[in-house]
């Protein structure tokens, strides 16, 4: 081994529930202090992953080892990774500041100097004067910030998250994003960010596996995901993608294969205007829809292919031509992706 | 094809008369009228928790205050506080109180003990098959007969009775029958009812929280004693006041495996019967309604009922 060790690593991970398996044959590597996001659909093995990390399933096969050391068969109380999880899981019996001193208080730790360390994990995350009510008193994005103090003031080398901003609306999930991210950087631990929000993983994390029927499909970075889709699974899960088939590639493409080109790369112009692309072809405006930054045009092609395209909202807008338009759309060779063949299932 | 040709093929939808009948006309003023609503869904049993309980409590409490002419065995109503001073200051009452509370307490102990691992089993460890099993197997002795049960304990705690054939080998004799035969016999009888409440109230504390509690650090007696006890606690109270209130009126078991010791419902009972002073026995009576309430504000103090 070369480096430092890996926070987390993964070996031939595979758990099986009767004969169903939900992780199958997972190998992965994550550096210390990584932001580091599991991304995927319902049911592709992601959360398992996580429970398997923290301790709450036994693997059917396959080892876990933290920084070096193998935990496989510790007991989740004995390993040094704690959990966010999607309910929060706050103990409602207890004050927020019993929750977050709990982590303390089974470690035996003194009364005074335990509530000293849960008051400041509080102030971290800004709740510093809730800490005598109940949980059931907080929003729930207050209980998030509880549940991020309480794993964290035991001060664990590995932070898994379980979709925790899932239960929040839409502006308190992107003000919580930012704070997860800056929490991540004060406190220099790696966190491991369970989600099926595509766009909250590209935001968040340095690296993303995207998992699909309990295996990881691609691996990298955010933008690599983003760009360099390996497969059309992920073209179509991570974000919006035009995806041509080998028939619609020859015609558009003068090539076989599959091919995706994201909708932002596509430029469309009114027919008979010029279009600087290194590929085109003519089309009619199918759709129209507004979504508020920009406009999202599909365009049916005389191929017989639709192609979904963004525009900016300025001022020379295709869209305000309306549906039934001619218009030429087109693209350029350095944005087409190829990807593996589709899965036949 | 068999088609009935008399029925039109008609789409429209019949609709019922949009007012008229008696009933829709009854309902409409219904939901305009809350009170009256309430009032009648709550007037029958309101009046028959009124008669039946407490008119029968009133009714007792007023008994208490009669007397019994000696001579004729007839009731006198002539009002009188001698049977309730009789009954707190003769030694024999203050001694079989003791003993029933002894009882009554003991059983619910040895059943809040028996029932916490059996109900956790149930609600956090078995597969939804067994948990289903566990609930049949649980509540199937309630479907006998008390009688039957409390005669089968005599037979099992018999001298040469199975209890006995048990524990020979290991050098123990069977109790025989007295107080720990009846306790052992009231703890099996009541045990259903303090596992079912139990069970429940830790079908209701999410795995989350288990989960949570191991996962920052709680070991399995940390994590029973600081998240699931107090989380169960009005669930425990619950199966106890079950226990207890039933330990303390019985007064068939100790009859069957009690041997000659006397709980109050033996006093009670044989003041209405044999001794034919009824005033007497209900100034008895009293004793453990006295002592029911004094344990449920004891209860309620400890906030137990709040959360219930």
């Amino acid at each position: 081994m070369t480096g430092a060790q890996p926070a987390i690593r993964l070996t031939g991970l595979t758990k099986s529930f009767g004969s169903v398996t939900a992780v199958d044959e997972v190998d992965l590597d994550i550096a210390p202090g990584e932001f580091f996001s599991m991304l995927g659909p319902s049911g592709s093995g992601k959360t398992t992953v996580l429970r398997l990390i923290a301790g709450f399933e036994q693997p059917t096969s396959g080892t876990i080892s933290l920084l070096g050391r193998d935990v496989t068969d510790r007991a989740p109380f004995d390993r040094d990774v704690n959990t966010v999880f999607q309910d929060y899981a706050l103990f409602p019996h207890m004050s927020v500041l019993d929750n977050v001193a709990y982590g303390l208080r089974v470690r035996g730790v003194a009364k005074r100097a335990r509530q000293e360390q849960a008051r400041a994990a509080l102030d971290t995350v800004r709740l510093g004067g809730f800490a005598d009510r109940k949980p059931s008193q907080l929003s729930g994005g207050q209980r998030q910030r509880v549940a991020l103090a309480r794993a964290t003031v035991v001060q664990p080398k590995v932070l898994l998250l379980d979709e925790p901003l899932g239960a929040l609306d839409l502006k308190l999930r992107e003000q919580m994003q930012v704070e997860l991210k800056e929490l991540q950087r004060n406190l220099g631990i790696t966190f491991i960010f369970v989600t099926h929000d595509q766009q909250e993983a590209l935001t968040l994390s340095d690296r993303i596996a995207v998992f699909n029927d309990g295996r990881i499909v691609q691996l990298g970075t955010p933008a690599e995901i983003y760009e360099r889709p390996a497969s059309s699974f992920v073209a179509a899960f991570v974000g919006t993608s035009n995806i041509f088939d080998d028939s619609t590639s020859q015609a558009l493409l003068g090539r076989g294969g599959v091919h995706s080109v994201r909708p932002e790369k596509v430029s469309v112009a009114t027919e008979n205007l010029p279009l600087v692309a290194d590929r085109t072809a003519a089309g009619v405006l199918a759709e129209v829809i507004y979504v508020g930054s920009s406009t999202q045009l599909i365009v049916d092609l005389d191929a017989g292919t639709r192609v979904v395209a963004l525009e900016q909202n300025d001022a020379h807008r295709v869209a305000s031509k309306g549906r039934g338009a001619r218009v030429t759309v087109g693209w350029n060779d350095s944005d087409i992706v190829t990807l593996t063949a589709p899965a036949l299932t | 094809m068999t088609v009935d040709a008399s029925a039109p093929p008609t789409r429209r939808a019949v609709l019922p008369p949009q007012r008229g009948s008696i009933a829709r006309r009854g309902s409409v003023f219904l939901s305009r009228h809350p009170r009256v609503r309430l009032s009648l869904l709550l007037g029958a049993p309101l009046f028959w928790l009124g008669l039946v309980y407490i008119a029968a409590l009133a009714a007792l409490l007023i008994t208490a205050l009669w007397t019994v002419d000696s001579f004729t065995g007839q009731i006198s109503h002539t009002w009188t506080l001698d049977n309730i001073v009789a009954v707190l200051t003769g030694s024999l009452y203050q001694t079989v109180t003791l003993r029933t509370v002894g009882v009554a307490l003991l059983v619910t102990i040895i059943d809040i003990v028996i029932a916490l691992p059996i109900a956790f089993y149930m609600a956090k460890v078995a597969s939804p098959r067994a948990q289903r099993i566990l609930v049949i197997a649980i509540l199937m002795p309630l479907w006998a007969s008390y009688l039957v049960k409390a005669y089968a304990w005599r037979s099992v705690l018999s001298q040469g009775g199975i209890f006995e054939w048990l524990v020979a080998p290991f050098g123990g004799h069977s109790p025989g029958y007295g107080l720990p035969a009846t306790i052992i016999t009231l703890s099996y009888l009541w045990l259903p009812y303090v596992i079912l409440p139990i069970y429940a109230g830790l079908e209701r504390v999410p795995d989350s929280l288990l989960e949570a509690s191991a996962d920052l650090g709680g070991g399995t007696w940390s994590t029973l004693r600081l998240v699931v006890l107090p989380m169960i606690w009005p669930a425990i109270i619950a199966g106890s006041i079950f226990s207890f209130s039933l330990s303390l009126g019985d007064y068939i078991t100790v009859n069957i495996v009690g041997g000659a010791n006397q709980m109050l419902g033996n006093l009670v009972y044989s003041n209405v019967g044999a001794a034919n002073n009824l005033p007497l026995a209900a100034a008895i009576a009293l004793i453990p309604i006295l002592i029911i309430f004094a344990y449920l504000a004891a209860v309620r103090r400890t906030g137990a009922l709040n959360n219930l």
